[in-house]
């Protein structure tokens, strides 16, 4: 029973703390967002080199040969400053490669993904807010060497920062997943709350791949990719709600109202202490459901679900109390607390919300 | 990250298990003979007192071994393993600190072997939650410490022998946290009166205390004069992981279940209903949050880390779980959650109903909701104090 971090995993944390004050501060996200689309191909290249994007990929492809806790650690310290780089899209694809792909696939692909080469984001679902395999209406017909995609899929995180994109869709022969290269598809950037997340629709209508570029899917695979976008949006949610409260709470250290700091109120201090329990609740959670990913595998839904039924809501509410004990300052454009609050309402939906995950937990739990 | 037992650990767990199996006869056959036997038996095992050092009779036992013990005698609903609950808790880890050699000798063999039980007489009528604002006063005189006031709230006030007692010894000091002084006074010594206060509930658990010139013995004060506020932080401190309590919320939530499955609400099947689904869920992924900050806050001890005021974190869940819980099962019942034991239609016997009027025993006791907050903004968050 040990439920810490090893020397390497802190040194890891203490490596992609020191890339984020140092390569990719708030203000240079603001830049990216505003600018950039939220790349910077220089940056990338630092992240890759450092072998992030690396970590759970198999030493036989190229990769580092890690656990998803490592990843887990990178993905909690880079949301802390909402960092735009497509980390978890890059590692969901990775795991989509390996869980599905033949081998001549992963020998193609991984080492590409692992040292940054190929950028890569995952269309799964259609339809927004329904995590099922009947969501999935786009198709792919299959030929004799080739097959032919046709489909919209309109929720596509990442999707205009990446070379290539994993396309599930339904065939005569069950789910396949198309590695395509981006510029086989229309790509529309749709404009949402929040910038540091980029989200695009993505058309695939005749769109011809390989038949060596199709990989076998089916339900479990969906369900264990899915629960792998839970587990890395709430590590993310963990980083993001940790700085959110460490911003509040030096405020409410600082700023005087009525003769002293409002942080003396219990108004506003018994809130920050609610903020406190939830964070420290979900973040327990999240580093359980880490460990069954990998050590645990008949464990890792309901770890998964509880620890994304658990943060979708909670985050969200620490994003609006984040801004709202700020007062006026809060709601500035200028102000940071509002980006978070913003990251909130992504990560909501994100790979099932608290309705989608507590129904799940019910149904695991005999009810 | 290792969230799997060593073999030292689970061939430790199946000691317990197989104990357990062995000597712990279905509910209804567990009368006073058998809690007899039980307290002596599980002593012999050496698990009273199973943290404390081999000095002072206890067994040394490991904090992951504590954990697996706590959670076995949950799991399989064990009576207590030992009688006075707030002796084995904090009243024995304080004498074990502060106390002298006589008062070791003198108490610490008793708490372990269940010979006495002991209650805690902190809060006053005007001083509960601001606790290091007591007024109970004692006066030294000659070789004895003359004590008056009043105490209230003592859970098990009307059946303890002995009570840790809380005073003021020096009305005159800088700060209120100075000048408190703490006793270890017998029930039964004259000037000592006690009023058992009936609750909500019907219950007769908790009592005032009043003390009129009564004689405690220079002998019986625990720690130096004016120590008093160090001893019992350092005491409450003593209170350890909550995998026992988390073990029981668990049960409590497969008896939730039970009733759900066989509860109809408006002519359905309530198991049927989302939000009856989505509660008992957030139910269940609140418990499990308990458990796991309370195994992360073990590895914190474990690696000789300083735990601060992180188990106020699990106490909050505590308090809400159990107000929320029994509420959820009495309203589910609709007219029938309503009954008490005895009626007709009570459900489960009534022990829900009865339950949802007992949360404050949980809830306040130990220190309320608001208290909690407090400590985790101003000792965890680094707020300023009201």
């Amino acid at each position: 029973m040990n439920f810490g971090f090893t020397e390497e995993q802190n040194l890891l944390r203490e490596q992609v703390e020191r890339f984020m004050r140092e390569d990719c501060s708030l203000s240079k996200v603001r830049e990216l967002c505003n600018e950039q689309q939220g790349f910077d191909i220089q940056l990338w290249g630092k992240i890759a080199e450092l072998g992030w994007l690396a970590l759970t990929i198999d030493p036989k492809y190229g990769g580092l040969g890690l656990k998803w806790v490592d990843l887990m650690v990178v993905l909690e310290e880079t949301a802390k400053g909402l960092s735009p780089f497509p980390i978890l899209s890059q590692a969901l694809s990775s795991t989509l490669i390996d869980s599905c792909g033949s081998e001549h696939q992963k020998e193609r692909w991984l080492p590409k993904l692992a040292n940054g080469e190929m950028i890569c984001a995952i269309a799964l679902y259609d339809e927004p807010n329904w995590i099922s395999e009947d969501s999935i209406k786009s198709s792919v017909t299959l030929k004799e060497s080739s097959a032919d995609l046709g489909g919209i899929k309109p929720f596509v995180n990442d999707a205009n920062l990446a070379t290539h994109l994993l396309v599930m869709a339904q065939s005569d022969d069950g789910l396949k997943i198309a590695m395509i290269e981006k510029t086989q598809a229309q790509i529309s950037v749709q404009p949402t709350v929040d910038t540091t997340k980029p989200m695009a629709s993505v058309t695939v209508n005749g769109v011809s791949v390989s038949r060596d570029d199709l990989m076998d899917c089916d339900a479990e695979k969906l369900d264990y990719i899915t629960n792998c976008g839970a587990l890395g949006t709430t590590a993310e949610m963990v980083g993001s709600s940790e700085a959110l409260l460490s911003l509040t709470n030096e405020y409410a250290k600082q700023r005087i109202q009525f003769g002293a700091p409002i942080g003396k109120y219990q108004g506003v201090k018994h809130r920050l202490a609610d903020i406190y329990v939830d964070l420290e609740s979900f973040k327990s959670l999240c580093y359980f459901a880490a460990w069954c990913a990998d050590d645990k595998p008949e464990e890792f839904a309901r770890a998964v679900s509880m620890a994304k039924g658990y943060s979708s809501d909670a985050f969200n509410q620490i994003g609006i109390d984040g801004v709202g004990l700020h007062g006026a300052i809060g709601f500035t454009d200028e102000y940071d607390a509002q980006l978070y609050l913003k990251r909130s309402k992504w990560a909501r939906p994100m790979f099932g919300d608290s309705n989608f995950h507590l129904e799940r937990i019910a149904q695991l739990g005999g009810i | 990250m290792d969230f799997d037992y060593t073999e030292s650990e689970q061939s430790f767990r199946q000691e317990v298990q197989d104990f357990l199996r062995e000597n712990l006869p279905p509910k209804k056959d567990r009368d006073e003979h058998f809690l007899k036997n039980w307290l002596e038996k599980v002593r012999e095992r050496g698990w009273v007192g199973f943290s404390w050092p081999k000095a002072f009779g206890g067994s040394d036992g490991g904090l992951i071994e504590q954990a697996i013990l706590k959670e076995e005698m949950a799991l399989a609903k064990a009576p207590p393993l030992g009688t006075s609950m707030m002796g084995l808790a904090w009243v024995g880890p304080g004498i074990m600190e502060y106390g002298t050699e006589e008062q070791k000798k003198k108490f610490i063999p008793d708490i372990l072997d269940s010979k006495v039980t002991w209650c805690t007489g902190y809060s006053e009528p005007n001083h509960g939650s601001d606790l290091a604002a007591i007024q109970c006063k004692a006066e030294l005189i000659g070789d004895h410490y003359l004590v008056n006031g009043q105490k209230i709230w003592t859970t098990g006030a009307p059946w303890s022998q002995w009570i840790i007692l809380l005073t003021r010894t020096d009305f005159k000091a800088k700060s209120k946290h100075e000048g408190i002084t703490c006793f270890l006074v017998p029930m039964d010594s004259p000037g000592v009166e006690v009023k058992p206060i009936k609750n909500m509930a019907g219950d007769k658990h908790f009592a005032e205390i009043f003390f009129t010139d009564v004689q405690v013995p220079a002998e019986n004060r625990l720690g130096a004069e004016g120590e008093g506020w160090k001893v019992t932080v350092s005491a409450l401190a003593n209170e350890r992981s909550s995998i026992g309590e988390v073990t029981q919320m668990f049960s409590k939530l497969d008896e939730l279940k039970e009733l759900v499955r066989s509860t109809r609400v408006q002519g359905r099947p309530a198991a049927e209903d989302p939000a009856v689904r989505r509660q008992l869920a957030r139910f269940e992924t609140k418990i499990a949050a308990m458990k796991y900050n309370g195994l992360r806050y073990l590895t914190k001890q474990i690696k000789g880390e300083p735990l601060s005021s992180e188990t106020s974190v699990n106490k909050l869940h505590r308090a809400s779980l159990e107000i929320e819980m029994d509420d959820f099962a009495v309203s589910l019942s609709g007219e029938a959650g309503l009954q008490l034991k005895g009626g007709e239609n009570a459900v489960s016997g009534g022990s829900w109903s009865k339950s949802a009027l007992n949360w404050p025993n949980v809830v306040i006791g130990g220190g309320t909701p608001n208290i909690q907050r407090n400590i985790i903004a101003e000792r965890i968050l680094g707020l300023p104090k009201d």
